[in-house]
């Protein structure tokens, strides 16, 4: 099947007649004109400045939903070791391929892969998928998108699931349109319906004020990115899998193809200090007043091993940077705690950080409405609390 | 003429919506539609990209034909022009077909060097309509990009943020972008920006126009579906604590203890 041209938008310019390997292009008396020596490799549509050119639809095949089998995890990794979120995708995942009587899987794309393998010994995952090269060092979202597809194509998983960390959301959605199934974004609960498969995907959806439960009933595989540090992780088992199966995938040298590079990282946070993965997060907004206001902050995050986090005033007034704001335009956080320190509680603030396990909020105005969706309230000036809880802490608080 | 699209949505006003807790389904009267806030930055960096490089600025929506509000509202902040992708055959659209509908525009309008999404719509929050696009295109995606460092007539440099800090990309070009609020300050509409906004009447394109192949549009086109929705149960309760600084440390910390969240000596 030759690639499909568009007449109308073709200029004729004969760019993709120059670049084509297979001289497969020819301009002739009645327009482009594209052989059957063509392999669809796509280099003319790179070219054409007219967006002409097309690669064919693959016709919908007709799937059968019992082809499908499995269920998988995404075993994001950077520089080699596993993302947490990815034993608590374990936990779930488990459970769900306990209810379907199948197998679980994971699936890790990188280089170095041995301290992922080694951790992953430690759980109970009966498939492991390595995608090792070192042209896989670094994450890219069109090749790693590639290569879980071609592996998604060949073995048929039924379910995929992925951390809906930045990486999982950028990976994700792409795979699934290139597999053209369902895709669920953000997902706080996980159910399987055990006989047909159907995966209950339940998220929050218009700024958390509703959840949905969503269904994906006539593709496979079904995928949902999860929350992280919602579902409980998964515990080690007591003694290394004895029969887990571990396969290493070679990738196709056509899948490493990439129109981007990274041209260097910049890690201004230490590890510890993501905000997406932090147990404690001492959150200052408005009244906070000051930028040294915020050392107060510090100090007391870290005397609880807490980090720092903002409402959108508070970074709009420069005392704080954007990587630290939480709500609709920042970040969506889930700590085991969150404290609001002169934060009022805006609708586009709750919705980052509504899903903190609890919520502890201290502001001045006993009708700020942040009261009604804290755990405990505070109603007292920061700055004569905030010290009294250092204090505390430094004699008392375990880290 | 290079094109620079932007990927605009019309949403409800998420700070308005409310469930009937009768019938458990959302109330949409009283509540407003606005431009989804993150595109207005979008829309910014589509202009400043071509007031350094030229070429046209190209606004497109799928949605109902009163979401050509928001393509108003992309000429009032300096888009060049809006098309509206409306008809029935794309109600029910889900991301899948979404992104595939959005595409299939794109292609159909040509010469696009950049295609510019916002971080995420307020409605769904997915997130993945840009990396959609991308797919569906078999194009670069660059997502939340806080900064474009550089770009020229082959490639852009930007500053894409990751869960620590960020990375610097390079592209080749046509790529699709998904940008963050720190990309810039949108300007303020001047009053003839604004005038002319709202007396535009964008370019309205359908199923056929686009060359959609029908399967892949709207309700029929999508995989997903909504089996139940309901309000979450808000169960907390707030516990105000009293007493001065010192008590309600005190308080605090024994109770957080308790909670199993903390743990003191
Ligand atoms: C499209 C859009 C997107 C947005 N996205 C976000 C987002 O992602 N994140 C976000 O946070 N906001 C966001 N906002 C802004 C949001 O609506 C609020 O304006 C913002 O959250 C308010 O921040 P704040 O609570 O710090 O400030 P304020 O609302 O001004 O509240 C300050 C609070 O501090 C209290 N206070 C003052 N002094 C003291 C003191 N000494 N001790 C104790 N308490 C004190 C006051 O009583 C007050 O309640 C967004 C808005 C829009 C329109
Ligand atoms: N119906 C639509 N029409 C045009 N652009 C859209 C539409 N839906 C989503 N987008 C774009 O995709 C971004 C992300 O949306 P979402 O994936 O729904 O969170 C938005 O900020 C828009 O730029």
């Amino acid at each position: 099947m030759p690639v499909v041209i568009d007449k109308d938008l073709c200029i004729e310019c004969e760019e993709c007649v120059n670049i084509c390997p297979f001289g497969s292009l020819e301009l002739g008396p009645s327009g482009l004109e594209c052989s059957d020596t063509c392999t669809l490799c796509g280099i003319c549509l790179d070219v054409c400045p007219s967006e002409a050119l097309t690669l064919p639809d693959v016709p919908e095949e007709e799937i059968d939903l019992k082809d499908y089998k499995d269920v998988w995890i995404y075993g994001e990794q950077k520089r080699g070791s596993l993302h947490p979120v990815v034993l608590e995708l374990i936990g779930v995942g488990r459970e769900l391929a306990r209810k379907r009587n199948c197998r679980l899987g994971v699936v890790s794309i990188g280089n170095r892969l041995d301290q992922v393998l080694a951790t992953l010994k430690h759980y109970d995952v009966d498939d492991i998928f390595l995608i090792q090269h070192q042209q896989l060092k670094d994450y890219n979202s069109e090749i790693y998108a590639n290569l879980l597809t071609d592996l998604i194509r060949e073995k048929k998983p039924e379910i995929i699931l992925s951390g809906a960390t930045l990486r999982g959301r950028s990976l994700i959605p792409r795979v699934a349109v290139k597999v053209r199934t369902g895709l669920t974004a953000d997902c706080t609960e996980l159910d399987v319906d055990e006989n047909t498969g159907n995966l209950l995907q339940t998220r929050p959806a218009f700024g958390g004020n509703i959840m949905a439960t969503i269904e994906c009933p006539n593709r496979r595989p079904q995928m949902a990115t999860v929350r992280p540090r919602v579902m409980k992780t998964a515990s080690p088992l007591p003694s290394p899998h004895k029969n887990q199966v571990v396969q290493n995938i070679d990738p196709l040298l056509s899948s490493l193809r990439s129109e981007t590079e990274i041209l260097d990282t910049v890690d201004s946070l230490k590890e510890t200090e993501d905000l997406t993965e932090a147990g404690i997060i001492v959150a200052g907004g408005r009244g906070v007043g000051a930028p040294k206001g915020f050392r107060l902050l510090e100090r007391f995050a870290k005397v609880i091993g807490g980090v720092i986090g903002a409402s959108r005033a508070a970074v709009d007034a420069g005392w704080v940077p954007y990587s630290r704001q939480v709500g609709q335009t920042g970040r969506t956080v889930h700590p085991d705690i969150y404290f609001a320190c002169g934060i009022s509680g805006a609708v586009q603030h709750l919705v980052g950080m509504q899903s903190s396990k609890i919520i502890v909020a201290i502001n001045k105005d006993k009708d700020a409405p942040i009261f009604n969706y804290a755990d405990y309230g505070i109603v007292a000036d920061m700055f004569e609390v905030i010290p009294e809880l250092i204090k505390y802490a430094e004699r008392r608080v375990k880290r | 003429m290079k094109r620079l699209i932007v990927c605009i949505k019309q949403v409800p006003d998420t700070s308005d919506v409310r469930i009937d807790p009768e019938t458990n389904t959302l109330v949409r009267e009283g509540v407003e539609s606005i431009l989804n806030p993150l595109d207005p930055f979008a829309i910014e960096e589509a202009v400043r990209v071509k007031e350094r490089m030229g070429g046209v600025v190209t606004a497109i929506t799928m949605g109902p034909p009163q979401a050509k509000k928001v393509l108003q509202h992309a000429i009032a902040l300096g888009a060049d022009e809006g098309y509206l992708i409306c008809g029935p055959e794309f109600a029910g659209a889900d991301t899948l077909a979404t992104s595939y509908t959005l595409a299939q525009a794109i292609r159909r309008l040509g010469n696009a060097v950049l295609i510019f999404c916002g971080k995420q719509a307020i409605d769904g929050d997915t997130a993945q309509v840009g990396p959609g696009i991308a797919a569906h295109l078999d194009l670069p995606q660059l997502i939340y990009v806080r900064k474009i460092r550089k770009i020229n007539k082959r490639y852009i440099v930007v500053e894409s943020m990751t869960d620590t800090g960020y990375e610097i990309i390079r592209s080749t070009l046509p790529a699709v972008l998904t940008v963050v609020k720190e990309i810039n300050e949108p300007r303020l509409p001047s009053l003839k920006s604004a005038m002319k906004g709202r007396r535009y009447e964008p370019n309205v394109l359908g199923g056929e126009e686009i060359k959609a192949d029908f399967n892949r549009l709207g309700l029929k086109g999508s995989p997903t579906r909504v089996v139940r929705i309901f309000v979450p149960e808000q169960a907390r309760k707030t516990k105000i604590l009293t007493g001065n600084p010192e008590e309600i440390a005190v308080n605090l910390f024994s109770s957080l203890q308790k909670e199993g969240v903390l743990r003191c000596q």
